[in-house]
């Protein structure tokens, strides 16, 4: 009995009226949890109750305490009949369970019903006394504390990081269950609310016994998804990253809120200097007796397969994730498909053929081999034209060469592994233990401590298209969780191909359409800095896999690959400069996992960068970013035929590889338009419905000064016989010209212009190097011709001969130019933005488009699909207008296809006004800095620095005033008409006017941001995570569609926002909205909305509100940065 | 292609003041549309029509679930429906409270029942504001009058506790109250050239002088006074009969007269006619004074003052200042009399009924 929890009841408010005679209430009140229940006394005759209930206490376990929400519901005493509910208010205990976070929980909270919305507010107060159980076998991990924040949390300091923890519970869908034909909607939406809340409540448990066990104390990153899987169950599935974190006490808490670099970068470099010594010792035997062993068999099957895999499929195991891996590199390949059917296993390879590719590529068929009784489906053999997506994907032009490429370089990689025998076993010894700690090195987190990222590699993601079936034993959720864990492999093998041991800004998400699934992963692969793991553990397995992709030693000159190592590894102690270490290349240049140009770093000039970078991290604060960012999205529709099972789930896979082709084309060819070089926080959905398939990438796209500029867009026709024709040429290329240069103009794109340096020109070098290295594989004769490779950095050259060209560039010009004053990005930050005024709007814009034409062709839907985007982002600026110049940071999109014929696409994201004079100051000194040297980059950043705090304390506008009162009189006012009274009544002067509001109501910040500007995050007060329906059936009355998931918005944002307030926070953080179901059934007046949000409660202080300290702190660290920087 | 839903919301609710307005005045979403692009509105943030629309659509459909707590101002700054920054809760309850004083002006002393908003429609082509606006504003008035009617205590104050209003405002609703409540007759043909503010003036100063709680009555706390700003005071009427000595006793009068005119001679053109007619126009005043204990004599003081001293002077061509002087006179003659007593009574009769026929006497 190790816990006691205590309710209040203290008073009602603004109830509804439920007896009509009287025009009043006789309210009272259920207090319940788990099977216990309380009653107040009846409060008769009022719509504003006092009860002041005694204290109610549930003696529980702390299992319970949990799982279970504090379910409190308000009823309307009838004498004669049933008592009628008039609402309920579910209240998650656990931040009570931890002693860092909230104490107790009291104040107004909404009252909700799922069929009415907010019917009054109550006033509640709940404690909970716990005591420490130190059971070894407990089955509860109360005081594990959960992030939503995808960084560290302010406040805190990581110890170590743990890792990846994951957790899957399911269970059956009330709404499907048999008695939902007999009860009230309302009983069913409870039953639901209460279920999704109980399984929130368990996988939250679970997972915290899971850190418990890893050592760990808390988990960031923490995200939580529901899969309404319809029929056969509801999945409540959740991710994140275990950590050990330590409090920071108040006076040593760096001041990180500006989120400049001299914030950030200060309070590191000592930690990592200190650090480094001795994680230097230990690792450097483990990279000297390295070389030798190249293991490549990627340690995966040694561990992971036992599950699932038939002895006679194991040998061809390793070889298909070998494969997989080397295509994936980057990203964007959805290649293994498989679907999972009852009978037996159906395996598909993800593309048939590929239209868009030259003939010299075979195309493969599509291969069905039916695998009996197995549940897992494998990959076949590599096959080329798998391969060729991820090269592809990676260039679109030259991309014959790539291919070849990849395939040997998959070839050598699968062979070394072969020859290695003795030496890989025993470096498989020395590795396995180290695995089994981590099966998998992923992490969920997007912004690290400075120093945790070495280099980032590219974007790796997994699709996998599944057949949904019923759940038959909820206890036992392992079909789910095997086709989770099969993807996480998945991802894990396309990482180690990028020459990464960890995956980093991962997450996961589904999208299920009828009884079909595709079930997706991404993430950045990465090289972490040990020192935040635990010992030996990670680097010891990622430096093997690193190492072992180096191949044949003599040939390609070892003492260059040896030399690159020990700098990667070192890197992070003194080879790299902070600033433009994550971008060096994590893999081995001379067996690169797919085609990329070299060059030196245009920041270091010691190591080699690619020439684009994509990744689904947020901007490392260290990183130096020329000019501004911006959002770059690529919009896709695809129609489908319609479907059932199998027939439905092969097509889909069937498609996925082509959406994520001509996305990652868009993105790329936007990406030039735009004449930057590096994408983050790159995020792409793919959506299926009935009939189509949506997909949608976003991201944040910047020039990274390490990197090499990006060279123009050049268009190429094939038939330059006709004279007319090439005048469309040559328009539209001066169209894209000038764009281009626009572009540079408005995001303040200057790079420093780069002198060519003798230094081994790099293309060549890695052409020649490339060569040497493909005459050991079989192909190499054909490489000559195929090499499309173009001289210099200016070349990517978009052809238009063919529609699909054609069609790109035309969705590259059409996209419509932001406003002046707005910038807009989908990471945490935009670059080059630094002093934030505390103004600040978070939205949720929500849109459903009917398509009324139900024979539209693809080109026809993408413009649909495109325009609805556009105009949505227009539709927001121009709102938004008042708070210009701003930036609408973090946009998150989202699309679903709800039904046939409908697109429904929700954003939410946060609108910051920034201070346009000091901006221009910040960026002068920015500029300055960038491309210069280190000392001189630290002394500017010291400058902005300082002037963005020196301009922060004055500037500081009034808070949530977005719109700054605009008071316009334009009719009759009552000043004109001011009867002039006589005086000698004063009297009617006593009374002054008071504001409206008699019991102020705590403004209470939401934002997706991990941070508000201009403020200081002082405690984190816990998780909130909550779980809505709402449901009508007179829809037409209020306000039909859009009024009734207009009002249930706003009334998910209230709840939200008094729960937040009831825990003693005046914000939330990493707000997001997860889920916003939208079923309508216009005919019957119907209609249903499910929504599920979740954050971390925050208290804030003004950072001017602490007086002189964080200048002074400030002015500390940045000296020590100084003094770190010259050592 | 269509839009089925669309969809904004903010976690500050965001609104645009200026389409507030054209909600307020009843608009639909497409007349109000075409005013702001008349306005310029797409020059902004590179706007299109169909940007506009939405936003519009949106602003409109904020408004109307925000007027629910509109109707009690007070619930506004406790939900928590809606995050609104208080400045701008100020103003939206400001502004949804204004009203077209021309619309008052016709509503002015009706009743406020469901028979009059029957009549809207007529009013609303009349005085060419929308329905929706003259129900809004209708119902604004009932809304106020219900809640005050009830209260105790002084009139504005209330308005302003309960409603949140500026001084201005919470005045100009108080004048609107306390003609519904007395039902003044405001209608007649001869009544139209007034205006609200005319009208506004005058209750206000009906309100200070002539109702229970004008006197001050410092010792009585507010809550003890029934209705004290609504309905004048009893006894105050009862004793303005005590007025009528200065007609019905011959020698008071003509004395009054002879006072009258010395101060005047020479000082006003009309004075020849003021000679005159000086009887007629003091038995007009002393017999509205002495009627006010009926009812229906108090509903029609206007017109009464109209018709009995206004048409008379203006027919006269006095000018504002000549009346302004003999009212003075008039009043400050009758100090004078020795035999006058009710000095008190006179003076809060006169200093109202003074400053009404002022503020009355124009075209």
């Amino acid at each position: 009995m190790p816990g006691k929890l205590k309710a209040k009841i203290v008073a009602g408010r603004h109830l509804p009226v439920m007896d009509r005679a009287s025009d009043l209430t006789d309210a009272f009140v259920e207090v319940k949890f788990g099977n216990t229940t309380f009653k107040t006394d009846v409060f008769p005759k009022s719509l504003n109750p006092q009860w002041n209930s005694e204290w109610f206490k549930f003696e529980v376990d702390d299992e319970d305490l949990q799982d279970e929400p504090l379910q409190i519901t308000v009823l309307d005493h009838d004498t004669y009949s049933a008592n009628d509910a008039i609402g309920k208010v579910y209240i998650d205990i656990d931040p009570l369970l931890s002693c860092e976070a909230a104490t107790v929980i009291s104040g107004w909270l909404p009252i909700y019903d799922t069929i009415h919305g907010i019917r009054g507010e109550i006033n509640v107060l709940v404690k909970v006394d716990l005591f420490n159980d130190l059971n070894r076998f407990r089955q509860s991990s109360c005081g594990v504390k959960f992030f939503c924040t995808t960084s560290i949390p302010r406040c805190y300091r990581v110890a170590l990081v743990h890792g990846f923890v994951e957790e899957l519970v399911v269970n059956e869908d009330p709404e499907y269950q048999w008695i939902d034909r007999i009860r009230t909607p309302r009983a069913s939406n409870e039953a639901r609310q209460r279920l999704i809340s109980l399984m929130s409540g368990e996988l939250q448990r679970k997972i915290g016994l899971k850190v418990l066990e890893m050592g760990g104390n808390a988990v960031v990153g923490y995200l939580q998804c529901f899969d309404l899987e319809g029929e056969s169950g509801l999945v409540v599935r959740a991710i994140g990253t275990a950590c050990t974190l330590d409090k920071l006490s108040p006076g040593t808490a760096p001041n990180t809120t500006t989120h400049t670099n001299t914030h950030t970068l200060p309070n590191t470099a000592p930690t990592s200097n200190a650090c480094n010594s001795p994680s230097k010792d230990s690792k450097e035997p483990v990279f000297s007796e390295d070389p030798p062993h190249s293991l490549s068999g990627p340690p995966t099957p040694l561990r992971t397969l036992p599950s699932s895999s038939p002895p006679p499929f194991s040998p061809s195991k390793p070889c298909s994730r070998q494969s997989s891996s080397s295509d994936t590199d980057l990203s964007l390949t959805p290649r293994i498909e498989r679907f999972v059917s009852s009978p037996g296993v159906f395996l598909c390879p993800s593309s048939p053929t590929l239209s868009f590719d030259s003939p010299s590529l075979p195309s493969s068929g599509l291969i069905l081999c039916s695998i009996g009784s197995a549940l897992r489906a494998y990959t076949p053999p590599p096959l080329p034209s798998v391969q060729s997506e991820g090269s592809v994907l990676r260039k679109t032009v030259s991309f014959s060469e790539e291919l070849m490429l990849a395939a040997s370089g998959m070839g050598s990689g699968g062979s070394v592994g072969k020859e290695a025998g003795p030496l890989k076993t025993l470096l498989r010894q020395h590795t396995q233990s180290a695995l089994e700690q981590r099966e998998f090195p992923i992490f969920t987190l997007t912004c690290f401590p400075p120093g945790f990222l070495v280099h980032v590699g590219g974007v790796v993601s997994t699709r996998s298209v599944k057949l949904l079936d019923r759940i038959h034993n909820p206890d036992e959720p392992e079909t789910r969780d095997a086709w989770w864990e099969e993807i996480r492999q998945e991802i894990k093998s396309h990482a180690k191909a990028l020459g990464c041991h960890a995956v980093v800004g991962y997450s996961e998400s589904t999208s299920i359409c009828e009884e079909v699934c595709i079930l997706s992963a991404s993430g950045t692969a990465a090289m972490l800095n040990p020192r935040f793991m635990r010992e030996g553990c990670l680097d010891t397995g990622g430096s093997d896999h690193r190492l072992s992709r180096q191949p044949h030693p003599g040939m390609v000159g070892s003492e260059r690959g040896e030399g690159e190592v020990s700098s990667t590894w070192l890197g992070f102690e003194d080879a790299s400069p902070p600033s433009c270490g994550f971008v060096h290349i994590p893999y081995d240049e001379f067996n690169m996992p797919f085609p990329a140009q070299l060059t030196y770093c245009y920041h270091c000039r010691r190591q080699k960068v690619p020439d684009v970078l994509f990744t689904t991290i947020d901007l490392p604060a260290e990183a130096e970013v020329t000019g501004k960012g911006c959002l770059i999205q690529a919009r896709l529709c695809r129609t489908k035929k319609k479907a059932q099972g199998e027939v439905n789930a092969t097509s889909i896979s069937n498609l996925l590889p082509f959406m994520e082709y001509e996305l990652h084309t868009q993105l790329m060819n936007k990406l030039k338009l735009r004449s930057m070089n590096a994408l983050f926080g790159l995020r792409i959905q793919i959506s299926v419905g009935e009939n189509m398939l949506l997909g949608l990438a976003s991201a944040t796209g910047v020039y990274l000064s390490a990197l090499p500029a990006p060279g123009g867009i050049q268009i190429a026709g094939k038939t330059p016989s006709d004279l007319s024709y090439d005048q469309h040429i040559s328009t539209m290329q001066k169209r894209i010209d000038d764009t281009i240069a626009k572009n540079k103009e408005l995001y303040n794109i200057h790079p420093p212009e780069c002198i060519e340096e003798v230094v081994g020109s790099p293309i060549p070098d890695r052409q020649r190097s490339s060569r040497l290295f493909r005459s050991t594989s079989e192909s190499s004769d054909e490489l000559s011709e195929l090499d499309l490779s173009h001289g210099k950095k200016d070349a990517f050259v978009l052809e238009i001969d063919d529609t699909d060209a054609v069609e790109d560039i035309q969705s590259l010009l059409t996209d419509a130019p932001i406003p002046a004053g707005f910038y807009s990005c989908n990471t945490e930050v935009m670059p080059g933005i630094h002093n934030w005024t505390s103004g600040l709007q978070m939205f949720t814009s929500v849109r459903v488009y009917r398509l009324s034409n139900a024979n539209l062709t693809n080109q026809g839907l993408n413009k649909i699909f495109t325009d609805l985007c556009e105009n949505l982002l227009k539709s927001l600026y121009f709102k938004l207008r008042s708070m210009i110049p701003c930036c609408l940071c973090h946009l998150n999109f989202t699309v679903a296809v709800p039904e046939e014929e409908l697109i429904q696409v929700a954003v939410t994201a946060v609108a910051m006004s920034f201070d346009k004079e000091t901006q221009q100051a910040a960026d002068k000194a920015l500029t300055r800095g960038s491309g210069e040297n280190e000392e001189q980059l630290q002394f500017s950043m010291e400058m902005c620095g300082e002037s963005t705090i020196s301009n922060n304390q004055p500037t500081a506008k009034p808070s949530g005033v977005p719109e700054s009162a605009m008071v316009h009189s334009s009719r009759v006012s009552s000043s004109e008409r001011c009867s002039p009274l006589p005086e000698g009544r004063s009297r009617s002067l006593r009374s002054t006017r008071s504001l409206p509001c008699g019991a102020p109501v705590t403004v209470v910040k939401m934002t997706p941001l991990s941070f508000l500007p201009g403020t200081r995050i002082v405690k984190y007060l816990g998780i909130i995570n909550m779980f809505f329906i709402r449901e009508t059936t007179s829809l037409r009355e209020e306000g039909g569609v859009s009024g009734f998931l207009h009002s249930f918005i706003a009334e998910v944002f209230a709840m939200v926002r008094a729960h937040v307030a009831a825990l003693g926070g005046n914000a939330l953080v990493s707000y997001s909205m997860k889920e916003c179901v939208f079923m309508e059934n216009p005919n019957k007046n119907q209609a249903q909305c499910l929504i599920n949000v979740s954050g971390d409660a925050v208290i804030f202080i003004r950072e001017s509100d602490q007086e002189a300290i964080p200048p002074l702190l400030t002015s500390r660290q940045t000296s020590s940065t100084g003094a770190d920087g010259t050592t | 292609m269509s839009m089925e839903l669309d969809v904004f919301v903010g976690n500050t609710t965001i609104m645009d003041m200026e389409v507030y307005q054209l909600w307020l005045d009843g608009l639909t979403v497409s007349d109000a549309v075409k005013v702001r692009m008349d306005e310029g509105a797409l020059l902004e943030c590179e706007a299109n029509p169909e940007v506009l629309t939405s936003d519009t659509m949106d602003q409109f459909r904020t408004f109307q679930m925000c007027e629910r707590l509109l109707h009690s101002p007070t619930k506004l700054g406790s939900q928590l429906l809606y995050q609104i920054p208080a400045q701008n809760q100020i103003i939206l309850i400001e502004r949804y409270y204004e009203f077209d004083s021309v619309f008052a002006r016709e509503v002015l002393g009706k009743k406020l029942s469901k028979g009059t908003k029957k009549d809207l429609d007529d009013t609303s082509c009349k005085t060419g504001i929308t329905l929706k606006s003259c129900r809004r504003q209708f119902d604004n008035f009932k809304r106020v009058f219900k809640v005050v009617e009830e209260l105790k205590g002084p009139l504005v104050e209330n308005i302003q506790r309960h409603f949140l209003l500026s001084d201005t405002l919470a005045r100009d609703y108080a004048a609107i109250v306390f003609f519904a409540n007395s039902r003044f007759e405001t209608g007649k043909r001869k009544l139209q050239y007034l205006s609200f503010q005319d009208f506004a003036f005058c209750a206000g100063q009906l309100i200070s002088y002539w109702t229970i709680g004008a006197m001050g009555a410092p010792t009585v706390p507010d809550s003890m006074m029934e209705d004290m700003d609504v309905d004048l005071e009893k006894e105050f009427l009862n004793e303005l009969k005590d007025l009528k000595v200065l007609v019905n006793d011959k020698d008071m009068m003509d004395q009054h007269k002879i006072l009258v005119c010395a101060a005047l001679r020479g000082k006003i053109k009309v004075y020849k006619l003021m000679e005159v007619n000086f009887k007629n126009l003091s038995r007009a005043l002393i017999n509205l004074a002495s009627k006010l204990t009926h009812t229906k004599d108090v509903r029609d003081l206007f017109i009464d003052l109209v018709e009995k001293f206004i048409e008379p002077c203006r027919y006269d061509r006095w000018t504002v200042a000549e009346i302004t002087l003999f009212l003075t006179h008039y009043t400050n003659a009758a100090h004078c009399l020795g035999t006058f007593r009710h000095q008190m009574i006179w003076d809060r009769y006169m200093g109202v009924i003074k400053s009404c026929i002022l503020q009355m006497y124009h075209e």
